[in-house]
């Protein structure tokens, strides 16, 4: 069935270029913005600048990291932004018992609906889309039971040294974040449960008959994903110097579903690329950073990001076709 | 002979490679029951498609009511009267029976409002008619199979159908049901409704139909009046064998092995799945080739499938090498060392976006492995040995797997399952939808597995494959085993002649 046959020049050239766009267009078109941005955005190269981006942007890409490999296994994980809120929550809440507990109970309330999300999506078989949809709702609700739904400063001084301090010029968050891309790429990359992931993504019929542990593939990346999440809710705390659930992580699932996909991870699962999403999200932090700075109104910035988004859904869709 | 309401002269549908059927003409008269049968790939659903708009011929004429007829849509073979009832229903499982009855044509009251009421009580006396004695307010899911495939049915003939096609009806049924359905489709052939009966059940076939139609690679190989032609002459025109002249020898890669009296290394005992297997009871020795015979539907599959656990099965049990396999699931049958080669290569096999080497180790990658890491070094010989060995033809481990021809994608799966070193390998077509040589490679592979001791399990639809692969043959029919064959015994005919058996009244 898949005969190379002879092919008119003119569509190879199309092919091979729509390959190109596939697996490299997510970079050329940072490095064209980054260029564009040095050329004609003022101050855009001072490290004030720089650092303002890669702060706003770390938490997004921790949380698309763990979407991405949700995607990967051809679900999808609404629930981020409810879980980063959660964590947010329950922060000020063992705040007293020290840093490190405080962040501990964070990371495993992620884990927990990670665990929930992954059950019902591997055990009881429900859609993704339904199985999160749930916890997106009912997560932030219930983060607004603990904090009482009210806005709590953060005084833990380690606390907020996460959120602001710096390690050789470089932010703790964005250093957090880019310790993950590598460790999450190796996962994916070059461990068992990485490249069963993958396989249960591309086929999970035939990744059940050969025996794979296809349900505690799913859980556990659920799990991973929330947890992920709900760090992205600490380090976001950590910066703001308060828990807020009520604002903390809105939106958070589409912005990390958005550098996923954009990032060239196909919807359809079976494929998960790491850099990919960070570039994805880098593109999109970029692109609305250029136009604020260039006084578009963030109407216009919003439907701009659309089409991004049309554009790498066309992409993803020649690779189908071929 | 009354003038008939379908008439199909001449038709042929071409597919790109595969000539689906070849000037293949079928009348049926009004009240006429008239079966349909051939097996995979015969051109039956293609027949059916043509006859209900789905598909168009390339060639030949349709004529319905004595007038020439072209469905361009499905919708419009139903509205003219050719009702379609396929194994699974499909009606609206979330609405009522009633409404699934009377969908597209509500009785209205006042206001152009559906009269829920008068739907109701028609409901209940059309459904009466056939027997059904449900409440049609119920919505359709709650109930059982067969009551909805009588609704489907009762929903055929409201809308005034002249000719009815059942597809594989009974195939989820149970038996009291499959009564019922008889009953009525009885009553349906005495109103003068045509019904053309898709079915592998002979037996269905014998109590049901006046006149049968024989497909076989898209050509009509026999019409006639069912009750002139014995099971056997049936089965031998279905699979192409010249009752006579079967034997053959030398066309395949295969020899026989003689595991003479050595333990058996599976044990499988009154396995059971609901609709599917009825007490399915078998040993398979080390170094011996056991074929599972039969036609197609007769649980062949299905028992390659509940004994390695990937089907639930609901009783019976399952001995690999003395020990009892109990929570069955692949994973656990894997560790005891089977391995099955799955029938669909695309749906159950292969993994297509991921390359020709994780495909081969995807089975294999926690033994591949330290602490979780995948060791590259060691995948790279298991899969250089196996590619070696298979002649897997690629361009290199690094390509998609999904970019070679069929059967060196089959040749990966095998690998996937020889690189865990099973003592027992169930292979589900394993030469289907493959070219010549490769299949030849196959066929020679399995032959000396089993010379090297392993057990092989064989299920294929090509007669000729399995007499000269197998060693010893157990023939399934409607889910249970209705023979065993070994040594000499081993032919087609006497396949045939165990397919052919009256079945016992059950």
């Amino acid at each position: 069935m898949t005969d190379t046959t002879a092919v008119p020049a003119a569509s190879v050239d199309r092919a091979r270029l729509a390959r190109w766009a596939q697996d490299y267009g997510v970079y050329a078109a940072v490095a064209a913005l980054v260029l564009f941005n040095i050329a004609f955005t003022d101050n855009f190269l001072q490290t004030a600048t720089l650092r303002t981006q890669l702060v706003q942007v770390a938490p997004v890409v921790i949380a698309a990291l763990g979407m991405a490999m949700v995607i990967g296994s051809e679900g999808v994980d609404l629930s981020v932004g409810s879980v980063m809120a959660l964590a947010a929550a329950v922060l000020p809440l063992y705040i007293g018992y020290g840093f490190w507990p405080a962040v501990l109970v964070a990371l495993l309330v992620g884990a927990l609906v990670g665990v929930v999300n992954g059950t019902l999506v591997a055990v009881v078989g429900l859609q993704p889309i339904v199985a999160t949809l749930a916890l997106l709702v009912g997560g932030r609700g219930l983060a607004l039971v603990f904090a009482d739904g009210q806005l709590k400063g953060i005084t833990n001084p380690t606390l907020l040294e996460l959120g602001t301090g710096e390690l050789l010029g470089v932010p703790y968050t964005v250093l957090i974040a880019g310790v993950l891309a590598l460790v999450i790429g190796f996962v994916v990359r070059g461990t068992v449960y990485g490249r069963q992931l993958v396989a249960v993504g591309g086929n999970r019929a035939a990744s059940a008959l050969a025996g794979l542990p296809v349900k505690r593939v799913l859980i556990g990346t659920y799990a991973l994903c929330a947890v992920l999440a709900a760090l992205a809710g600490v380090l976001a705390t950590a910066r703001l110097g308060a828990s807020d659930p009520s604002a903390i992580g809105n939106l958070m699932e589409l912005s990390a579903i958005t550098a996923v996909v954009v990032g060239g991870t196909p919807l359809s699962g079976g494929s998960i690329r790491v850099l990919g999403t960070v570039a994805g999200a880098l593109l999109m932090q970029l692109v609305r950073a250029m136009l604020i700075n260039h006084d578009l109104p963030d109407s216009s910035a919003q439907m701009i990001q659309a089409a991004i988004i049309l554009a790498a859904v066309y992409i993803a869709r020649e690779r189908r076709t071929r | 002979m009354t003038e008939p309401v379908l008439d199909v002269r001449g038709v042929s549908k071409r597919f790109p490679g595969v000539l689906a059927l070849d000037d293949v003409s079928l009348t049926v008269a009004p009240g006429e029951v008239h079966a349909l049968v051939g097996e995979n790939g015969a051109g039956k659903s293609t027949l059916i498609k043509i006859l209900t708009g789905v598909y168009r011929p390339d060639a030949g004429q349709v004529h319905y009511l004595g007038q020439p007829v072209g469905f361009g849509r499905p919708l419009d073979a139903q509205a003219a009267g050719i009702s379609t009832i396929y194994q699974e229903v499909n009606l609206v499982p979330l609405m009522s029976v009633a409404r699934n009855l009377f969908l597209g044509r509500e009785p209205r009251g006042r206001f152009g409002l559906i009269d829920t009421a008068r739907m109701n009580r028609e409901a209940g006396e059309v459904l009466a008619r056939f027997g059904i004695t449900v409440d049609p307010r119920l919505p359709l899911h709650s109930l059982g199979l067969g009551a909805q495939q009588m609704v489907a049915l009762a929903r055929a003939v409201a809308v005034d159908a002249k000719v009815v096609i059942m597809d594989e009806p009974t195939s989820s049924l149970e038996p009291r049901e499959v009564e019922t359905l008889f009953r009525v489709v009885r009553e349906l052939s005495g109103r003068g409704i045509a019904i053309i009966y898709v079915s592998h059940r002979l037996d269905e076939l014998y109590q049901l139909c006046d006149r049968v139609t024989v497909l076989r690679d898209g050509r009509r190989v026999h019409t006639g009046e069912l009750a002139q032609l014995d099971r056997l002459s049936l089965i031998s025109l279905m699979l192409g064998r010249d009752v006579a002249d079967v034997r053959r020898h030398g066309l395949t890669g295969f020899s026989a092995h003689d595991a003479g009296d050595v333990e058996p290394i599976l044990r499988v005992r009154d396995l059971t799945v609901r609709h599917q297997l009825h007490g399915v009871s078998f040993d398979v020795r080390p170094g011996e080739v056991t074929g599972l015979g039969g036609l197609l539907g007769s649980g062949r599959s299905e028992t390659a499938k509940a004994v390695v656990g990937a089907l639930g099965a609901d009783g019976g049990t399952v001995d690999m090498a003395g020990r009892r396999l109990k929570r069955r699931t692949p994973a656990g049958a894997i560790r005891a060392g089977m391995a099955m080669l799955p029938e669909d290569r695309k749906a159950e096999g292969i993994i297509p976006g991921l390359s020709v080497r994780e495909n081969i180790v995807l089975a294999a990658l926690p033994r591949l492995s330290r602490f979780g890491v995948v060791s590259r070094a060691r995948q790279d010989r298991v899969v250089e040995t196996f590619m070696k060995r298979l002649r897997i033809k690629a361009a290199s481990p690094e390509q998609k797997v999904s970019e070679l021809s069929g059967g060196n994608q089959q040749k990966v799966l095998l690998a996937r399952w020889l690189c865990l070193n099973p003592r027992l390998l169930l292979l589900d077509e394993p030469t289907r939808g493959i070219d010549v040589g490769a299949k030849a490679e196959v066929q020679a592979l399995i032959d000396e597995l089993a010379a090297e001791g392993l057990a092989v399990v064989l299920i294929s639809s090509d007669l000729e494959e399995l007499v000269e692969g197998a060693d010893r043959i157990v023939v399934l029919r409607a889910g249970a085993v209705v023979g065993e064959l070994s040594g000499d015994d081993v032919t087609e005919d006497n396949i045939m002649a165990a397919l052919a058996q009256e079945a016992a009244h059950d």
